[in-house]
């Protein structure tokens, strides 16, 4: 998990207020970055990374050896073209990928577990603001990010008016719903209830609640698919069998396919970390920063907006992302909306959608021709 | 461009805020931008014709708009376009209301049921009329308002809105309307072209 090697850390000294009330300094915000920074700096993009993200956006991970989490958008010549900007993602503090996070040692050298601060967007983002004045860069071009990359684009924004030039929140919300809520208590409850998970502490045992962060895994999992593209990609076909076994084996593909998406994922994350990022997202309320009126995050922002939603996202649906944009046009802001045909669900912003990459990819190109 | 595009154009001061309401590829919206430095927006219901507006770097909304246009503040817009689409809506008197909440000024284009060939198609031939501008059959027509300029006229006048500029189009030329020749207008014209305020 936190392989050191091939992480680069800035390690922020100015000491960060959180919203619980703690205050922390000299913390490590890894990050990574990708294409280079012209020398006019104008051409940087902040993109902020989703609950099991990290800072590896494209390219092969490092840690995993696996492809970069948004390696369909982010690239030479692709939608975010990284031969002509400048890409920095940081994994969010709270984060398992070098970032400050509950894995990491207390000042007493005791790993901190659930005695890590609980964290918010506000907080990630507050801390990724670090990253402008250690590249040196007044304004970026552009701040995105899908899911709770998309929360954090929309915080940043309200907290730094004017230190984006385009914004582009993708298949998000301003205000994490009920039934978000719900299915992220599922996945703590999974984790808390696994015996290994003592209260927190299973570092210090070198035993991890991978149980139950692979059934956590796998109930989020279902939630960022659709109906309809589930029963396209597997119906009820069979897992190597020609007929059921009558038992409690993976008997149907997509039982086998969720049980692989829980354990691969276990060597890859910090359960702990799922506990604090899912909170983060719970938490998540903007408008209710601004006494309920979400126009008010934005009144002082002249940036130009594009917000992106899919037909086939049920857990950041449409109508979610229409809030923000109606929000946005009661002020009278520039601000675009499509909504991209896809039956790929809420995962559609990081897979092969060509509409959805095709609109990113004019948004960015235009909105630089016109810088 | 179209001569219809061109002569909407005319109507608008350089320099000024608009939406064009079902703005289609962003035509009348990209020559606006480039030539009259208009801050344009567009509303458009097709993805794909969204699509297309962003990649010529517009900014545009995917939206209806029967159900979109209310999330916009009073007199958000120094105009609001309407290009021969009032007549699809399923409550056109609604949009028309939206259009003068929203734009301080709204110009509105429709296609003139009045014109001597749908007359004479309908006439003579004795079924649903089909021209240049009504170009669809009656089972596949997106029109389900059809009026005449006349018949447009009378409305707005009807409802205490005010029009500024009434134009009457027949294939390049432009013509104003007039209480007067209100008849033959509406006769000769197969377009309809109206700046309005309420």
């Amino acid at each position: 998990m936190n392989t050191e090697k091939n992480i680069k850390t800035l390690i922020v000294k100015k000491p960060l207020k959180l919203d619980c009330g703690k205050t922390i300094k000299d913390f490590p915000l890894a990050y990574e970055t990708y294409g280079s920074l012209n020398s006019k700096k104008d051409n940087a993009i902040l993109v902020f990374h989703a609950l099991t993200g990290d800072q590896f956006v494209t390219g092969i991970n490092p840690v995993t050896n696996k492809e970069g989490w948004w390696s369909y958008a982010v690239g030479p010549d692709k939608a975010i073209d990284t031969n002509k900007y400048f890409v920095i993602c940081s994994n969010v503090i709270g984060g398992c990928m070098g970032s400050y996070g509950p894995s990491h040692k207390d000042p007493d050298q005791k790993i901190f577990g659930t005695n890590f601060p609980v964290i918010t967007i506000n907080d990630m983002v507050n801390a990724q603001y670090n990253l402008l004045d250690h590249f040196g860069i007044d304004k970026l071009f552009s701040i995105t990010g899908g899911s709770m990359g998309g929360m954090q684009v929309l915080q940043f924004i309200s907290n730094f008016p004017d230190k984006s030039k385009t914004v582009i929140p993708i298949a998000t919300t301003s205000s994490h719903s009920a039934q978000n809520i719900a299915f992220n208590e599922l996945g703590r409850q999974a984790i808390t209830a696994d015996s290994n998970w003592r209260d927190g502490n299973y570092t210090s045992n070198e035993t991890n609640p991978g149980k139950g962060l692979a059934v956590a895994r796998m109930a989020a999992h279902i939630t960022y698919l659709s109906k309809k593209g589930l029963q396209e990609k597997f119906g009820r076909k069979l897992q190597e069998r020609e007929d059921l076994k009558f038992g409690f084996d993976a008997d149907f593909q997509i039982e086998s396919y969720l049980r692989y998406q829980g354990s691969v994922f276990v060597d890859r994350f910090d359960a702990n970390s799922y506990l604090y990022i899912t909170r983060a997202m719970d938490y998540f309320d903007l408008a209710k920063q601004f006494k309920g009126n979400l126009s008010e995050a934005f009144i002082n922002s002249k940036a130009k907006f594009f917000i992106i939603s899919f037909t086939s996202d049920w857990l950041y649906p449409t109508q979610e992302n229409k809030d923000i944009v109606i929000a946005l046009n009661s002020i009278g802001a520039d601000v675009g909306f499509v909504e991209i045909d896809s039956d790929k669900g809420h995962d559609s912003f990081l897979l092969d959608v060509p509409d959805f990459l095709n609109a990113l990819k004019n948004f960015l190109d235009k909105s630089y021709e016109e810088n | 461009m179209k001569n219809e595009f061109q002569i909407i154009a005319d109507l608008i001061e350089k320099d000024k805020k608009v939406l064009d309401v079902g703005c289609a590829d962003g035509t009348l919206m990209k020559f606006l931008k480039d030539n009259k430095n208009i801050n344009i927006r567009g509303l458009e219901i097709s993805k794909e014709k969204v699509q297309e507006c962003i990649a010529k770097g517009l900014t545009v909304i995917e939206g209806n708009a029967e159900k979109d246009l209310k999330q916009f503040p009073d007199k958000s817009f120094d105009y609001v376009v309407l290009s021969q689409t009032l007549q699809a809506f399923l409550n056109p008197e609604l949009v028309l209301d939206e259009l003068l909440r929203v734009g301080k000024k709204a110009i509105v284009t429709i296609p003139n049921f009045g014109y001597w060939k749908v007359r004479f198609h309908l006439l003579l031939k004795g079924t649903m009329p089909i021209t240049k501008t009504l170009p669809d059959e009656w089972y596949n027509t997106p029109n389900l308002h059809m009026c005449t300029i006349k018949d447009f006229f009378h409305f707005v006048k009807s409802k205490d809105i005010k029009i500024f500029k009434s134009l009457a189009l027949n294939n390049l030329n432009s013509s104003i309307i007039n209480e007067n020749n209100l008849g033959i207008k509406n006769l000769f014209a197969d377009l309809g072209i109206f700046l309005i305020e309420k």
